[in-house]
């Protein structure tokens, strides 16, 4: 009997040595730095693992506060942009706001003109909505010839949130827009006072003002503290740093409504007022600059959005555009946000030209950039949506192609 | 009765003060005047919103040479800043170059832009008077107005730009089965 306990407070004793050596071991498996210490302690907020590199590629500019930042989409997974990441463009650098003297001020052919602060706004009842932003010179490059060497240069300019505010149609309603009134002037409280006119049909149906993204405050980046929001219209309309909405009779002719976001067509006139962003999708991985170690199973995957609606369908080919098979769409599918499609694919070693093309809720199809450039020509610079294709070399290489 | 009328008082100020505030949900204060002239800045094509003031294409020489030509150049041939002369007759072609006199179809938004948002790097500097002079200058660059004509509220918004009706509607969907016919 005693033998018998000890021998098992032995095995008990052997097994928890035993047991300690395999977690020290398990630990190294597993790629701690120092196994058998203690972490970190906790912190107020939080950052990324410091192995974990994707960053925002910024544009060579010949002022650094203008210019845009490209969302790294290839390294991106699920749906949503982390905000640290949310692509940028500004147009006379990024205004630091306090948020306690903010004002919006609605003003023009109201009955009550208002002036109302963050707080104020904060009061009112919330909307929370995901969705894409996407600038309008996104793949702007891709007119002229396929020029972005990864997907992060060619298509970053578009990310996903979830932005939290008010909707606009109810701050109209508490100001009483006067009869006549079609237009909504918007104005940002940056160095510029970038404006823009705004349909007020389209302020009635589903704009928002935005003061929070992805469960915190907008970044200054994005327009902290108010932002307008027009979902599924093309980035510079959605007006950063908020601060007048002005309700007029006609559009403004903003010298970015004019000069800048017109879409040149090949007979020297120009489309004015092209707010939406069209159907569009772009594989992510595998895309420019990535390798594949060998031939295999792996999953296509990329990202699909609409500023007309749903993403109904993703069709993938790996023959250059020859066949097109559907690809899994991921739910939820929610209105203008990012849609994650997948596809299984072997890569048997031998080159393969990738491409994906969205359709959307309304019918529309993604084109390719041939039959965009056959209405369009090639100096229209905005609203580039047609299919993007990747060249897996036998190496395993993938680099941009044009097909 | 005194108190009666401050009863009175009371709630009409009281009335006054939630007919201020925005109706339903009784927040915000009315805007001042001062806070709409702040932020009213914004020029519309027909001219309203345009400042007293006036500015001579010599006056606008010089401000031009002290607040612009350092990006854009002395004669606006553009340098970090953008080309602002030049390109008409190019916007068909392979190559266009979309300039002030070429591509914009208001100089109200010329006399806007400069005011809101130049010189890039002090936006505001300058006082109205300078605005329409520079906005002269520029305009009398790309021969659009003569050596001796006066811009102010009245005259700019009379200026014909030479690309005024080369503007056209939005008519996507273009391509596919669904397209418009473009305009």
């Amino acid at each position: 009997m005693k033998n018998s306990r000890t021998s098992r407070r032995q095995v008990l004793r052997i097994g928890a040595a035993a047991m300690g050596g395999g977690l020290l071991a398990r630990q190294k498996i597993l790629g701690l730095e120092s196994p058998g210490q203690l972490g970190t302690p906790l912190g107020p907020y939080g950052e990324r693992s410091p192995y974990e590199k994707a960053v925002r590629w910024t544009r060579q500019s010949k002022t650094p506060e203008t210019g845009s930042s490209f969302t790294p989409l290839q390294d991106s997974v699920g749906t949503l942009t982390p905000s640290s990441l949310h692509y940028e463009r500004h147009h006379s650098g990024i205004p630091t706001i306090d948020p306690t003297r903010h004002r919006l001020v609605i003003h023009g052919m109201v009955d009550r003109p208002l002036s109302l602060s963050v707080a104020d706004i904060k009061r009112l009842p919330s909307v929370s909505r995901t969705m894409v932003l996407e600038c309008g010179g996104n793949s702007g490059s891709e007119w002229a010839a396929t020029t972005g060497p990864d997907v992060q240069r060619s298509f970053g300019l578009v990310s996903c949130s979830e932005w939290t505010g008010v909707s606009l149609s109810m701050l109209l309603k508490e100001v009483g827009v006067r009869a006549g009134a079609s237009w909504v002037i918007a104005e940002g409280a940056d160095a510029c006072r970038m404006e823009r006119s705004i349909p007020l049909a389209k302020a009635m149906d589903d704009a928002l003002i935005a003061y929070g993204q992805n469960g915190e405050a907008l970044r200054p980046a994005q327009g902290y503290p108010l932002r307008l929001l027009l979902p599924g219209w093309e980035g510079n309309s959605n007006v950063k740093w908020l601060h007048s909405l002005k309700l007029t009779d006609q559009a403004y002719m903003a010298r970015d409504e004019t000069s800048k976001y017109s879409d040149l067509m090949p007979d020297g006139k120009a489309r004015i007022f092209t707010y939406r962003m069209e159907a569009k999708s772009v594989i992510t991985f595998p895309s420019g600059g990535q390798t594949l170690p060998g031939p295999g199973l792996y999953e296509l995957t990329g990202l699909a959005w609409s500023g007309s609606g749903k993403i109904d369908r993703v069709e993938i080919t790996t023959d250059g555009g020859k066949s097109w098979m559907n690809a899994l769409l991921q739910e939820p599918r929610l209105p203008n946000a990012f849609t994650r499609f997948r596809l299984p694919w072997r890569f048997d070693g031998r080159e393969a030209v990738i491409a994906s093309r969205a359709t959307d809720e309304t019918g529309y199809v993604q084109p390719s950039r041939e039959e965009l450039i056959a209405v369009r020509g090639t100096n229209s610079a905005y609203h580039f949506n047609g299919t993007k294709f990747w060249k897996v070399h036998a190496d395993g290489t993938v680099t941009n192609v044009e097909v | 009765m005194w108190r009666c009328n401050a009863i009175v008082l009371v709630m009409l100020v009281t009335a006054v003060l939630l007919e201020a505030q925005s109706p339903t949900f009784g927040v915000g204060r009315p805007a001042t005047a001062e806070e709409v002239r702040d932020v009213g800045v914004a020029i519309a094509p027909d001219g309203s919103g345009l400042p007293d003031g006036s500015g001579t294409v010599a006056a606008g020489r010089d401000v031009f040479v002290g607040q612009c030509a350092r990006c854009h150049g002395p004669k606006g041939e553009g340098d970090i800043g953008p080309v602002l002369v030049g390109g008409q007759g190019t916007l068909r072609t392979a190559r266009p170059l979309k300039t002030v006199g070429s591509f914009w179809p208001y100089a109200t938004t010329l006399w806007d832009y400069i005011n809101r948002a130049m010189p890039f790097d002090k936006p505001g500097l300058l006082k109205p008077s300078e605005v329409y002079a520079v906005a002269a200058y520029i305009l009398n660059l790309n021969g659009i107005i003569k050596d001796t004509d006066v811009m102010d509220a009245k005259s700019l918004p009379k200026v014909t730009m030479p690309n005024r009706d080369g503007f056209v509607a939005d008519p996507r969907p273009d391509v596919g089965a669904k397209a418009n016919k473009p305009n």
